[in-house]
C-alpha cells in the first residue's frame, strides 16, 4: 500500500512479448494521458524485458510522458514473479495514483498479484474509466479526483462505479477494444528512465521449459461485419446458419456468452465485456438478448440489426434495425437476399 | 509421501438462466430465485487434485467460503471423491472484495497446515475477475501458476506444468508448493460416484444439524438443543460425516482484512441503465422486408 498522493502520476503496464507492444496497451495509453491531463499530472509506463527499448518511442508517441524502462535478460520472457517484482518496486519508489493493465491473459495473471502486494484495489474487466468524486454516506467527507472504475454487474442491466479512496494505487484492468486506439503522434517527446530491480532466489524460481504461440485465428476486432449468434440459435446445428451469413456477407462469427457456453462455438468469438469488444461497420446480433454485459462489448458498432422475436429483448434498445421473429427463418432470408443483390 | 491438495471452491448463482422470472420489475436480478451451482471451473479444479491424488497417493482438501448454504458444493465434492471439507462461514466475512476474500482463504489455507498444491478454478462467473488465486498465491508466500492445461510432469517436489496463454501455451517447472488456477478445457471432471453420494449425503456441518435439531423440537431449551447437536456431531464425526465448519476467530483471521473494512474497492453506486430508446427501423420479417433492408445497407456502403 502507498498513501494517498493526489500528485501521483497515471501509469499503463506496456505488455510486450517477442519484443512487440500489445495493442491494449497503446490502447490504454491514449486514455491514460487523458486521465493524467484531468488530474495534471504526467503519465507513465512500465515496460520491461530484454532489448525493447525501441518500443519506448511508441509509448511516448501514444501519449506517455516517462518510460520506466527494467532491461534485464531475466526478464525477456514473461514470468509472473519477476515482473511482480517489477511493478512493486517502482509503484513503491514511485508511487503512482493510478495503475492500468491489459486484461489479457498476462495483465489479468500479474495485476491481481501486484494488487495483493501493495495491499491495494484491483477492478476487472472495466468498460469505463473517469475521474469523478466520492461522498462517503457515513462520514460525510468528500474525496475528490477520484478513478470512478465502471463495469457492468451482475444483476440484469447495472453498470457499477467501484472507487477505491484509501489503499492506493488504484488499480483497472480494462479489456482489449474496450478504450478506442488512438493514432500515435511520433513528434511527442518523452523521457526513458532506465530502472535496476533487485530479484530474489524466489522471484526467479519457476522457470520457462517451453513456449509455443500460435497466430491469433479469429480477428473480430479488425472485422468490418460481425454476424454474432446467441442461445436463441438453439443448437450447434442451427449455430451454421450463422457461418454461412457470415460466409455469404463476408464477415466475422461473433457469439454471446450463452451461445459459447452451450459449445455452439469457441470463446474466442465471444463478444462482450469478458470476450472481446467491437466496433465493426455493421453488428447482425441474431437470438442473442442484449445483457447488459454483451451490449458492453458492440454498442458502439456504426450499424447494429437485432433479430429476436421477443420484441421487448433489450437488444432493440441499442438496434438500428429490428426484425422480430425466428432466426431460424430470417437468417436464411438474409442470405437469399446477400445472393440476389 | 504423496501430495496434499487444497483445493477452493464457490457456490455462484447460475448466471446461464437469468430468464424471465428471475427478472425483476426493474430489470434487475432476483437473486433469490436465480439457482445455485457449483462454479464451473472449480469442478475443473476439484478434478486436477483428485487426478493428482490417484495418480500419486497424498489427499484432497476442499474448502469455501460463503453463507451456510454453500456447504452443497462441499457435499458434491466429498461425493466425488474428497477427503475431507471445511466451510469457512462468518457474518464478519460479507461484503469482501477479492484482496479480503483471498486474505481470509489463505487463513484457511493455513489453518489446514501442509500442502504440496493449492487449486482454484481460473474463475467463478459471477463475476469473471480471476484475481482470488494470484492473490491467494501472493498471501501464502508461494508461485503461481495460473490457466493450467495439464501435468506434464510431478517428480521429487518439483512440477513442469503446461499453462494456457490464450494465444498458446507454455511449460513451466515450479518447486512445491505452487497456486494453480484451472481452466474448463484442463479435464472432463468426474461425476459423483453412486456410492460416495449414498454415503455423504449425510455429511452435515454443525450450522446444518442446529438447524435440525430447532426444526425438530422448537420448544425445546436452549442448552437441550445445544447438547443435542453436540451429540449428533461427535456421532457423525465417529461415522466421518462431519464437515468442519470454521469461523475467522477460528482460523485467527485479522478482521481489519475482512469484509468490507478489508476491501479496498468499494461500490460507489450502481446505475439500472435505460436504453435510449431512440427506436429502430422496424423490418417486416419477410423475404421483402429483408431484401429491402440489405439494399439499403449496400445503398448507404456499410455492405460493400
Ligand atoms: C461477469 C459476467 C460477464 C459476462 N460477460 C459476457 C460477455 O462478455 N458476453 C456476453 O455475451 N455475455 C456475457 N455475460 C452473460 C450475459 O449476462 C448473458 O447471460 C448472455 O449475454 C446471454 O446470451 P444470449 O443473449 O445469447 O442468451 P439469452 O439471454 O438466453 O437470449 C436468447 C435470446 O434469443 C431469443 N430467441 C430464442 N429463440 C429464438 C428464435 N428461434 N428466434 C429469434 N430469437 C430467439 C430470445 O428471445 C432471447 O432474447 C456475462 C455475465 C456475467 C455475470
Amino acid at each position: 500500500m502507498i498513501d494517498v498522493n493526489p500528485k501521483g502520476e497515471v501509469w499503463v503496464f506496456a505488455e510486450q512479448e517477442d519484443e512487440s507492444l500489445s495493442e491494449v496497451s497503446l490502447e490504454l495509453c491514449g486514455r491514460a494521458r487523458e486521465l493524467a491531463d484531468t488530474l495534471g499530472v504526467k503519465m507513465g509506463a512500465v515496460l520491461a524485458g530484454w532489448n525493447v527499448r525501441e518500443l519506448s518511442y511508441r509509448l511516448i508517441a501514444h501519449g506517455a510522458d516517462k518510460v520506466y524502462y527494467v532491461h534485464d535478460t531475466r526478464l525477456e520472457n514473461y514470468r509472473t514473479q519477476p515482473y511482480a517484482r517489477v511493478l512493486c518496486q517502482l509503484v513503491t519508489k514511485h508511487t503512482p495514483q493510478i495503475v492500468i493493465f491489459g486484461a489479457t491473459p498476462m495483465g489479468r495473471d500479474l495485476a491481481p498479484r501486484v494488487a495483493s502486494e501493495m495491499k491495494a484495489g484491483l477492478t476487472a474487466d472495466c468498460t469505463d474509466l473517469q475521474i469523478g468524486e466520492y461522498t462517503d454516506v457515513k462520514t460525510k467527507q468528500t474525496y475528490r479526483n477520484l478513478l470512478l472504475q465502471i463495469r457492468p454487474a451482475f444483476g440484469g442491466n447495472i453498470i457499477a462505479t467501484i472507487i477505491n479512496y484509501d489503499r492506493w494505487p488504484q488499480m483497472a484492468t480494462v479489456r482489449e477494444g474496450v478504450m478506442a486506439m488512438r493514432s500515435g503522434d511520433p513528434r511527442r517527446s518523452g523521457e526513458i528512465i532506465e530502472e535496476k530491480i533487485e530479484f530474489n532466489d524466489f522471484d526467479l524460481a519457476v522457470k520457462l521449459i517451453e513456449k509455443h504461440r500460435e497466430p491469433r485465428k479469429v480477428n473480430l476486432k479488425g472485422a468490418r461485419v460481425i454476424v454474432a449468434g446467441g442461445a436463441g440459435l438453439g443448437s450447434k446445428d442451427n449455430f451454421k446458419l450463422i457461418h454461412d451469413l457470415a460466409g455469404a456477407i463476408g464477415g466475422v462469427v461473433g457469439a454471446s456468452r450463452a451461445a459459447v457456453d452451450s459449445g455452439f462455438i469457441g470463446k474466442e468469438h465471444q463478444v462482450g465485456q469478458t470476450g472481446t469488444t467491437v466496433r465493426p461497420a455493421l453488428y447482425i446480433a441474431c437470438g442473442i438478448s442484449g445483457a447488459v454485459q454483451h451490449r458492453a462489448g458492440m454498442e458502439e458498432s456504426a450499424k447494429i440489426i437485432a433479430i429476436n422475436w421477443d420484441k421487448e429483448a433489450p437488444i432493440f434498445g441499442v438496434a438500428h434495425y429490428g426484425i422480430v421473429g425466428d432466426v431460424n427463418k430470417i437468417v436464411p432470408m438474409m442470405i437469399k437476399a446477400i445472393k440476389q443483390r | 509421501m504423496g501430495y496434499n491438495c487444497v483445493v477452493c471452491v464457490k457456490q455462484v448463482p447460475d448466471t446461464s438462466s437469468i430468464t424471465g422470472e428471475a427478472m425483476k420489475a426493474d430489470g434487475t436480478v432476483n437473486r433469490a430465485a436465480l439457482p445455485t451451482i457449483f462454479n464451473p471451473e472449480d469442478l475443473n479444479a476439484l478434478e486436477a487434485a483428485l487426478a493428482i491424488r490417484d495418480e500419486f497417493g497424498g489427499a484432497v482438501t476442499v474448502i469455501t467460503m460463503g453463507p451456510p448454504a454453500a456447504c452443497e458444493v462441499l457435499r458434491e465434492c466429498l461425493y466425488r471423491g474428497a477427503d475431507r471439507a471445511i466451510l469457512i462461514t462468518d457474518r464478519r466475512a460479507a461484503a469482501s472484495d477479492t484482496l479480503a476474500t483471498s486474505y481470509i482463504l489463505s487463513r484457511a489455507v493455513r489453518t489446514i497446515g501442509t500442502y504440496d498444491f493449492v487449486f482454484c478454478g481460473r474463475q467463478a462467473i459471477d463475476g469473471d475477475t480471476a484475481q482470488v488465486g494470484p492473490q491467494l498465491a501472493e498471501k501464502l508466500g508461494v508461485a503461481q501458476v495460473t490457466y493450467f492445461e495439464r501435468l506434464v510432469d510431478l517428480r521429487d517436489r518439483t512440477a513442469r506444468i503446461r499453462r494456457n496463454v490464450g494465444n498458446g501455451w507454455e511449460v513451466l517447472e515450479v518447486r512445491l508448493p505452487v497456486l494453480v488456477t484451472v481452466i474448463d478445457t484442463a479435464n472432463v471432471p468426474r461425476p459423483a460416484a453412486a456410492r460416495r453420494a449414498m454415503r455423504y449425503k449425510r455429511a452435515r456441518t454443525a450450522l446444518e444439524i442446529a438447524g435440525e435439531v430447532k426444526k425438530a423440537t422448537p420448544q425445546a431449551v436452549e442448552a437441550e438443543t445445544a447438547r443435542e447437536v453436540d451429540k449428533r456431531l461427535e456421532a457423525l464425526q465417529a461415522q466421518g460425516l462431519a464437515m468442519e465448519q470454521w469461523n475467522l476467530d477460528d482460523i485467527q483471521a485479522d478482521l481489519s482484512w475482512c469484509g468490507l473494512a478489508g476491501s479496498p474497492t468499494k461500490v460507489h453506486r450502481v446505475q439500472s441503465i435505460v436504453l435510449t430508446k431512440e427506436g429502430y427501423t422496424e423490418i417486416a420479417p419477410t423475404q421483402e422486408g429483408v431484401s429491402r433492408m440489405i439494399h439499403e445497407l449496400v445503398v448507404d456502403r456499410t455492405l460493400g
